[in-house]
């Protein structure tokens, strides 16, 4: 089963609309977005939205932290969610760009346990960008 | 000089920390070499061929005295003695254990020093004209903002994995030292009705496809500059290809897309992230710029100079060579060649370093650069004191009087070390230098560059003479280019034909050397000029007609 990892460490899934492709959104369910999408699409329907996830297919495909930002810049202030191969290197710059969370499979959780995460808990520190916006960009 | 705060301090020790435990984690089996391998790079950690290559930033190629020397301790203590200068004012340890790495971080921090983002799809370490703050032509120094853009870039939570690596540059002087034009996005520093702003350059590289950069907007203020640069970078994440590595930097972005459709994409992303700066960045701006005011020159007498310039002929060559033009009436800016005649351009042994950061200590305002072409500046000295200053230098075997001239050869690692190599290059360079060290003075300004495969680390393509070593069925082929120019009218070599092997290359360098000679004007044309002058065909016929081929051998 997926976990959910935030500041606090991991915890169970308490998202239960399920999630669907933007073309087949529907009220109260999530949104599932391609690092291939384009943010774009998301405008004028971002308030309706409860949760969007962006799945990254490889830890590697970077797309996904320009998504979030350019969501949370057009006004997405639901719940956004990095899912797929996130490892927990990433953490801290997942929630810089503007993720609330990420959800890991069993597999990736086993060789990067909790501990591992939390360390990045401390996202907020030493951060440059704050730094120089003078503020939290979000 | 610019000296770490509390937060840069505590941001890097933060940052090693981090990497100590991506180690242990590697080393335990906990992260995949899959997973490890951007982290190290972000690191500036590379597997070469032999073993693991540490690249270690030097911002906008400035250090004091007391990071050379760490330099030097480095390379004594967890290397083999010496470091490798590289073209874009990195130094690159070559030996180290990665257990050992954590260590050679936190001795570096202890100087206020670090190796992030030296490689990795990253942005790089940004870099900028090696004589800033010197230099006589200069509208301002290119440091505070290279400095700003080092702190934007660092950790940058959307820009760690983009498509591919992603460098800047920055030039503060009409007469670009700094290669603007072949970078991902070059930063030219303007003046406008008196107002000082930034031209952007967008979508420049060498490599396989080489491209020269071109203007994405023509005069950017300083608090626009933080969220345009953003918004190039971030445009570029989204669009930049993921499917083909050879297609991802952003020169090939603009060339599919055109510049027009980027710079209007730039614009709508710029207008968001306009607001999400508060406008500090510009007090710390203002900061960074005080760090880096100029010292205080003083009125000293030249007459030290002079005697030595009249008396002492190996001086005089020297001083001809080696000096360039310094903003300050009786002081100059000397440039030490890592180039010595058969040796690896760009490696310094340990006590070399040690002998640079002595002289800059005791002459010159406890400064040095690294220049892109791979040498040692110090760019604030009295012109009296420059005849000590050369008699320590050729106590080091750093008195080589070359700059500029043809055995100052950039050449990037090659086959030697470098396992994306399809050729050796540091031979090469040793055997054109060797060969032409007694006719150098003769032939006069020239620049050759040489790179050991497609990717273009050693700027052939910018050389006026580029040599690119390929493989061809096994065996090393060495292409030419000619005519390239690294300047602000950047230009790209053309190709004069097919290849020639390792045996035959530095004999074809030679023919072309000695065809200049013959249909040169006068001593005054260069090569360059005598090329633009003559086209490819003298030169063709030299390297490809039998006659002159076997006259040659």
């Amino acid at each position: 089963m997926n976990l959910i990892v935030n500041d606090n460490g991991f915890s169970k899934d308490d998202w239960n609309g399920g999630f669907s492709a933007l073309n087949d959104a529907r009220p109260d369910v999530g949104i599932d977005l391609a690092t291939s999408s384009d943010p774009g699409e998301l405008q004028g329907r971002l308030d309706d939205i409860s949760i969007i996830r962006v799945i990254f297919p490889n830890f590697s495909d970077g797309r996904g932290f320009t998504i979030a930002r350019c969501l949370r810049l057009m006004g997405y202030n639901g719940r956004l969610r990095a899912a797929g191969h996130v490892i927990a290197d990433q953490y801290a710059m997942a929630r810089r760009a503007g993720f609330d969370e990420i959800e890991i499979a069993g597999a990736i959780a086993e060789r990067q346990p909790e501990a591992d995460w939390r360390f990045r808990a401390n996202w907020r520190e030493h951060d440059y960008q704050s730094r120089l916006r003078g503020r939290i960009p979000f | 000089m610019y000296n770490y705060n509390d937060f840069d301090a505590k941001f890097v020790a933060e940052r090693n920390r981090q990497f100590r435990r991506q180690v242990e984690r590697r080393i335990s089996g906990n992260l995949s070499e899959e997973e490890f391998k951007p982290l190290r790079l972000m690191n500036g950690l590379y597997l070469q061929l032999h073993a693991y290559m540490l690249r270690v930033a030097i911002p906008y190629g400035t250090l004091n005295s007391r990071q050379m020397r760490q330099l030097a301790n480095i390379a004594e203590r967890w290397d083999k003695g010496y470091g490798h200068f590289t073209t874009r004012q990195n130094i690159q340890f070559n030996w180290p254990k990665l257990r050992d790495v954590p260590d050679m971080l936190d001795a570096l921090a202890e100087v206020d020093m670090h190796a992030i983002q030296t490689s990795g799809n990253t942005i790089r370490n940004v870099t900028a004209d090696h004589f800033a703050g010197a230099a006589a032509d200069e509208i301002a120094d290119p440091r505070p903002v290279a400095e700003l853009l080092r702190q934007w870039s660092t950790d940058h939570p959307e820009f760690q994995f983009l498509p591919r690596k992603f460098k800047i540059a920055v030039s503060g002087s009409p007469n670009d030292r700094a290669v603007i034009r072949a970078h991902d996005i070059g930063i030219g520093i303007v003046k406008r009705d008196g107002r000082i702003g930034y031209c952007i350059i967008a979508g420049g590289g060498l490599g396989r496809t080489p491209m020269i950069g071109k203007v994405i907007s023509e005069f950017v203020t300083q608090e626009n500059l933080l969220p345009y640069v953003e918004a190039v970078v971030s445009v570029w994440n989204l669009l930049g290809r993921r499917d083909n590595k050879y297609k991802s930097r952003i020169k090939i972005t603009v060339h599919e897309h055109g510049i027009e459709k980027i710079r209007s994409l730039v614009e709508e992303r710029f207008e968001l992230l306009r607001r999400t700066y508060s406008g500090i960045d510009i007090k710390l701006f203002e900061e960074i710029t005080a760090a880096f005011s100029p010292p205080e020159f003083q009125k000293v007498s030249a007459g030290e100079f002079e005697l030595a310039y009249k008396s002492d002929p190996v001086f005089e060559s020297w001083a001809d060579t080696n000096l360039a033009k310094h903003r300050a009436e009786g002081y100059a800016i000397a440039q030490i060649s890592l180039k010595a005649h058969g040796q690896t351009p760009g490696d310094a042994t340990s006590d070399q370093m040690r002998a640079m950061a002595d002289m800059a200590e005791e002459y010159g305002n406890d400064e040095l650069r690294i220049s892109h072409e791979q040498n040692v500046v110090l760019p604030h000295v009295r012109k009296s004191d420059l005849p000590a200053i050369h008699s320590i230098l050729k106590k080091h075997g750093l008195a080589t009087a070359n700059i500029g001239l043809a055995s100052d050869i950039i050449a990037c690692p090659g086959m030697d070390y470098c396992a994306l190599a399809t050729a050796r290059s540091i031979p090469v360079a040793q055997d054109i230098s060797n060969l032409l060290k007694n006719l150098e003075d003769e032939i006069g300004e020239l620049k050759i560059k040489i790179s050991g495969c497609i990717n273009a680390c050693g700027h052939h393509h910018l050389g006026h003479i580029g040599i690119l070593g390929l493989d061809r069925a096994g065996v090393e082929n060495y292409q030419i280019t000619l005519g390239g120019d690294a300047t602000q009218n950047t230009a790209l070599g053309r190709r004069t034909g097919p290849g020639f092997s390792h045996d035959k290359i530095v004999p074809a360098v030679e023919r072309l050397i000695l065809t200049y000679l013959e249909l040169r004007e006068n001593s005054g044309e260069t090569f360059i000029e005598a090329y633009r002058r003559l086209g490819m065909e003298p030169f063709k016929s030299a390297l490809y007609d039998r006659v002159h081929a076997h006259a040659a051998e």
